[in-house]
């Protein structure tokens, strides 16, 4: 099994996926910044939730996801969407309200959806995804299918009801979900201490009977092992797992606040733990990152979002016509 | 003519869910004490047995858990039927119902359908007080992306579940309280009936009563007592509070020039307003007097049978109603 | 001015954090913004070096305004350029007037669309409309609209009837205030066309005891929650009407001949129309007399219950007309075949109850009407006539009356009128 060609090869895929990973990322990243500028033009309205600093959380989670699995998500979910492979033209064009969208511009930022990589929203109601994410595996368990269902969610979900309501069903009937918490410290505008009576979140899982860890969810690397371990633990029949990803959004709530309730220096400090920075760094240690490749990934990206921009401005709007389409279905059953 | 059986609209329903389980594996049952108890109402009695623990699942007391988790389970390829005990305990689940359920195909483009139907008793009259007795279907017709059906008859205790479950889209059945017990002859072989539909239950000249649920029982007697009167009253069974059978209505109306609605819920921003309200729109010329609503007091309902009996709509006022829209 | 958040339309500028010559990076923190929620910083989208700032601190300022202008080098000399140079595209403001500009513009007949706005922005503020209507003063004013006409009231199924059959409204307003219905145009239009009216169907009624139970339940509550009633009795002498019945029965056929109950029911209807105010009904806190007094009789079923259809107009009838359609009335109530009118017309209710036997009746008045008559049993009493005790025929006649409509001296007075009615039995 540990062939020398083998274990070459291994090795240069291992150094491929990584920069994979960072090419993730800072696409991730340049998306959200390119987001701001055209949500500040007024090209892109209603709310828009960030995700800067906390890439490596979807980029890794979702690396450790097969092609067939399931993706539920939270309204800061761009980086889950280009993670997991919806194709940034369908993004940006949602954002964009266009017909190309890919929820055909009724979502929005914050509910996007893509039934061909599985991703089942973009919900924006804090908590309102767990359930539906308990009954995606229940669906796979009763029709015996492989699939894993990821459902990301924050700190503040984990005060709902939803979240504890569902973490002891799917601990019960012991249903192959991924919990993957975001804990980015702050709900909204509300400190992590301020809300919960007890903060590690991770034992709180536990006491369902969920076998839960914290990682660092800064470090990509970290967080793709993690995730990895605990799937393989999932389709073991292991029921579901929890991961705790202590995070940091680098920006406001929804895209400016004023910041009241942290102060720089926290901003600050965590700004110096990047994930894209940290992975950076790691590769030139390696000598798997020049420069002249930095550079060019830049460019490579840049372009794709020019090129996404580009698309969604030209693309056409849903005709005002078709507004109550898709209240119900087309189809019905025969 | 076909066979006929002596059955309860309990007895109907279980019906229905047996047979929509015996026809398709994707159909499972769920909810608080449907297996081992047998139901809250005895509806989903020794089907436990004959289906099993993964089909006729218990749960939590987490309605919004296990509603969101049949919603996600319908996304998933099943054809989940939800039970939820009574409509004030789904008020715990109004956040997945309303959020989740009917909004996450227009949400989605079209992407992702919900084909999940959820069971819910409503209704007073059992003396069960403020908390277990109400009827908020009304509410649920508000919101576009759901089906709200109301069976009031045998047939459609026996038939609605049944269409309900071809629907990609999710419906809520609600099954009035007082109605369980109810017998009746049904035939043999009664099975899925349109929920498209109004239907008129008695046919009339003079006024339209315009009822559903739990209410057309009283219609009825109404009607017998406008019968007493020389007063011929047209009964209107809505069957589907969303969406409405406008055209039925309408019809109903513009040969009888004069309606009264009457509606379990309450009078202010209910299902009765929207009637009205569609009245107006589409048959105001052909009224003879303003539009009459018989609906529950605006209190929530108390335990005393005397006080709860005159807070729910009753058959003479009912009779009273249609005759002062007689002049 | 960026937007800054979805509800943002304008932002006033709080302070420069940069000057002209300044080199800004992408991202970096130029300028603090208050908006409505709290003051925000805002970061530059460019390179550059800072030419001009074209706000001043303190200054409010709409979304896409222009703030500042950025270019490769330092400002040129001489003042700021003009905004046709400026890259960030200008979306013009649309006409969005407050409320408040709105109903004044209303209020004084100004049209918007001809003010100029010289709030930020553009915006018409209300001094702006104020200007503009007192520049629009200075000019001849144009004649207010005549008064419309009052408005019939009808209900809207009336109405369009009354378009169909060439009716004219105005011709049957009603005098008691209630809007013209459907039947009233129908009415009016087989009058127009001189076509006799159809009679009315007989229907059958099958009048079922529980749920006939129920609805005189509802009425019976109804009635004494809602009508404070007051009772009145007094005795009559039947000396002279029974002598005059038997007198005129020993010349008739036995099919014709007269009971009591028919010179009681023509003394009544007589009084009724002497006494107005007892014969109609009481309609939405108000009381409508009725011109024809319609005599509701008590009639019991035989399967129980009660029912007490209309002997219409029963004042102008003779005596043995009403006594024919009592009969009828009877008969068809037992059978279950009365007209609709006959059981909804009734403006005053008789009950005779003397048949099975009782003295005195103290009566429930049906709602709407406003009285209710009640005649007990004819006895034989000792009765004293000019000092003289004899035994005579007598009855009780007894009036329960709805207080809101009438008071106990009406009452009185028709109970007397009865009386006095029946004293003279030629003239019935």
């Amino acid at each position: 099994m540990t062939t020398k060609p083998a274990a070459h090869k291994r090795r240069a895929t291992r150094e491929e996926h990584r920069l994979g990973l960072l090419r993730t990322m800072t696409t991730i990243r340049r998306f959200e910044e390119a987001c701001v500028e055209l949500y500040s033009a007024t090209r892109i309205r209603g709310f828009l939730h960030l995700y800067v600093g906390e890439e490596a959380v979807a980029t890794g989670v979702l690396a450790a996801l097969g092609p067939d699995d399931a993706v539920v998500s939270t309204y800061r979910e761009h980086g889950h969407a280009l993670a997991r492979g919806v194709p940034m033209d369908a993004v940006m064009a949602e954002m964009f309200g266009k017909q190309t969208g890919c929820s055909r511009g009724r979502g929005g930022s914050m509910h996007l959806f893509d039934k061909s990589v599985g991703l089942i929203g973009g919900n924006a109601i804090v908590g309102g995804g767990i359930p539906l994410a308990v009954g995606l595996a229940l669906a796979d368990r009763m029709q015996d299918r492989g699939r894993v269902t990821a459902c990301f969610f924050g700190d503040g979900a984990a005060a709902e009801g939803e979240f504890h309501e569902s973490l002891n069903l799917a601990s019960l009937w012991r249903l192959p979900v991924l919990f993957c918490c975001e804990n980015n410290l702050y709900a909204m505008g509300t400190a992590i201490a301020k809300e919960h009576a007890r903060t590690n979140l991770a034992a709180r899982a536990s006491s369902y009977g969920i076998e839960s860890a914290a990682v660092d969810g800064m470090d990509v690397l970290a967080v793709e092992e993690a995730a990895r371990e605990a799937v393989r633990g999932i389709r073991a029949g292991g029921g579901p797992r929890f991961l705790e990803l202590d995070t940091y959004r680098f920006r406001a709530h929804s895209m400016y606040d004023s910041d009241r309730y942290r102060n720089k220096a926290e901003i600050s400090t965590w700004k110096e733990r990047d994930p894209i920075d940290a992975l950076v760094t790691a590769l030139r240690a390696e000598g798997h990152l020049t420069e002249e490749s930095l550079a060019h990934l830049e460019s490579d990206i840049g372009e794709q979002i020019a090129r996404a921009v580009a698309a969604a401005e030209a693309a056409p709007l849903e005709p005002v016509e078709d507004l109550t389409r898709f209240v119900c279905s087309e189809e019905v059953e025969a | 003519m076909s066979e006929t059986l002596e059955t309860t609209y309990r007895d109907a329903l279980r019906d229905a869910i047996r047979e929509a389980m015996r026809a398709d594996d994707r159909v499972f049952l769920m909810g608080e004490d449907v297996g081992d108890y047998g139901g809250c109402f005895a509806v989903s009695l020794g089907l436990l047995e004959e289906f099993g623990p993964e089909r006729v699942r218990d749960t939590p007391l987490s309605e919004s858990a296990f509603v969101g988790a049949d919603i996600g389970a319908a996304i998933g390829g099943m054809r989940p039927i939800v039970e939820i005990m009574t409509v004030n305990f789904s008020l715990l689940a109004l956040d997945q119902i309303m959020n989740n359920a009917a909004s996450l195909l227009h949400m989605s483009g079209g992407q992702f359908n919900v084909p999940l139907v959820i069971r819910m008793t409503t209704g007073a009259g059992r003396q069960l007080a403020a908390q277990h007795s109400h009827s908020l279907e009304g509410w649920y017709a508000h919101i576009p992306g759901l089906r709200v059906v109301t069976p009031a008859t045998l047939e459609d205790a026996r038939g609605m579940l049944a269409t309900a479950l071809r629907d990609p889209d999710p419906v809520l059945m609600f099954e009035h309280g007082s109605l369980y017990p109810m017998k009746g002859t049904l035939a043999t072989d009664a099975g899925a009936v349109d929920i498209d539909h109004a239907a008129v239950r008695r046919p009339g000249t003079d006024v339209s009563l315009i009822t559903y649920g739990g209410s057309l029982g009283k219609a009825l007697a109404a009607a017998a007592l406008l019968d007493q009167d020389g007063v011929s009253a047209d009964v209107i069974d809505l069957r589907t509070l969303r969406p409405l059978d406008d055209t039925a209505i309408v019809e109903s109306v513009r040969r009888t020039h004069h309606a009264v609605i009457v509606d379990e819920g309450w009078r202010s921003g209910g299902i009765s307003a929207e009637i009205s309200a569609r009245i107006m729109e589409e048959a105001l010329y052909d009224l003879d007097a303003p539009v009459e609503r018989v609906c529950t007091a605006e209190v929530p309902l108390p335990y005393a049978k005397h006080l709860e009996e005159a807070a729910l709509p009753q058959p003479p006022g009912i009779a009273a109603a249609a005759l002062r829209t007689l002049g | 001015m960026p937007s800054l958040g979805a509800d943002m339309d304008e932002g006033t500028l709080l302070e420069w954090l940069v000057k002209p010559g300044d080199a800004v990076h992408k991202g970096d923190i130029v300028a603090v913004v208050d908006t409505a929620k709290a003051a925000v910083e805002v970061e530059s989208f460019v390179e550059g070096v800072v030419q001009h700032l074209l706000v001043e601190p303190g200054t409010t300022v709409p979304v896409g305004e222009v703030m500042a202008t950025f270019g490769e080098t330092g400002p040129a000399p001489g003042g700021a350029p003009a905004p046709a140079v400026v890259p960030v595209e200008r979306h013009p403001a649309p006409p969005v007037h407050s409320p408040l500009v709105r109903r004044e513009a209303e209020r004084r007949g100004v049209d918007l669309a001809q003010v100029v706005g010289t709030g930020p922005g553009g915006t018409i503020t209300r001094d702006d409309v104020t200007r503009a209507a007192e520049a629009a003063s200075a000019l001849p004013t144009h004649p207010r609209p005549v008064a419309r006409p009052t408005r019939i009231s009808a209900t809207p199924y009336a109405r369009r009837l009354a378009e169909e059959l060439g009716v004219d409204l105005a011709t049957l307003v009603r005098s008691d205030g209630e809007p013209i219905r459907a039947e009233d145009v129908r009415t009016a239009a087989s009058g127009a066309a001189a076509v006799p009216p159809t009679p009315e169907p007989e229907v059958a009624h099958v009048f079922r005891p529980d749920a006939m139970r129920a609805a005189i339940a509802a009425l019976m509550t109804r009635s004494k929650r809602e009508i404070p009633h007051y009772y009145l009795a007094t005795t009559v002498d039947l000396t002279r009407a029974l002598d005059w019945m038997h007198d005129r029965n020993r010349t008739l056929p036995v099919t014709e001949r007269l009971v009591p109950a028919a010179l009681l029911l023509k003394a009544t209807a007589l009084a009724a129309q002497a006494n107005p105010t007892l014969n109609g009904l009481w309609i939405d806190g108000s009381f409508v007399p009725s011109k024809e007094v319609h005599l509701g009789i008590a009639i019991s079923l035989r399967g129980g219950g009660l029912v007490a259809p209309a002997l219409h107009d029963a004042a102008n009838l003779s005596v043995a007309d009403l006594m024919a359609q009592m009969r009828d009335l009877v008969t068809r109530s037992r059978n279950g075949r009365l007209r609709g009118s006959e059981l909804s017309d009734p403006t005053l209710t008789v009950t005779n109850l003397g048949e099975q036997g009782v003295e005195v009746v103290h009566g429930v008045i049906y709602p709407p009407q406003v009285a209710l008559v009640g005649f007990g049993r004819v006895v034989e009493r000792p009765w004293a006539v000019d000092g003289l005790i004899g035994v005579r025929p007598v009855t009780s006649v007894t009036l329960a009356g709805d207080h809101r409509a009438t008071d106990g001296f009406t009452g009185s007075r028709f109970l007397a009128a009865i009386d006095q009615r029946l004293q003279q039995p030629e003239e019935l």
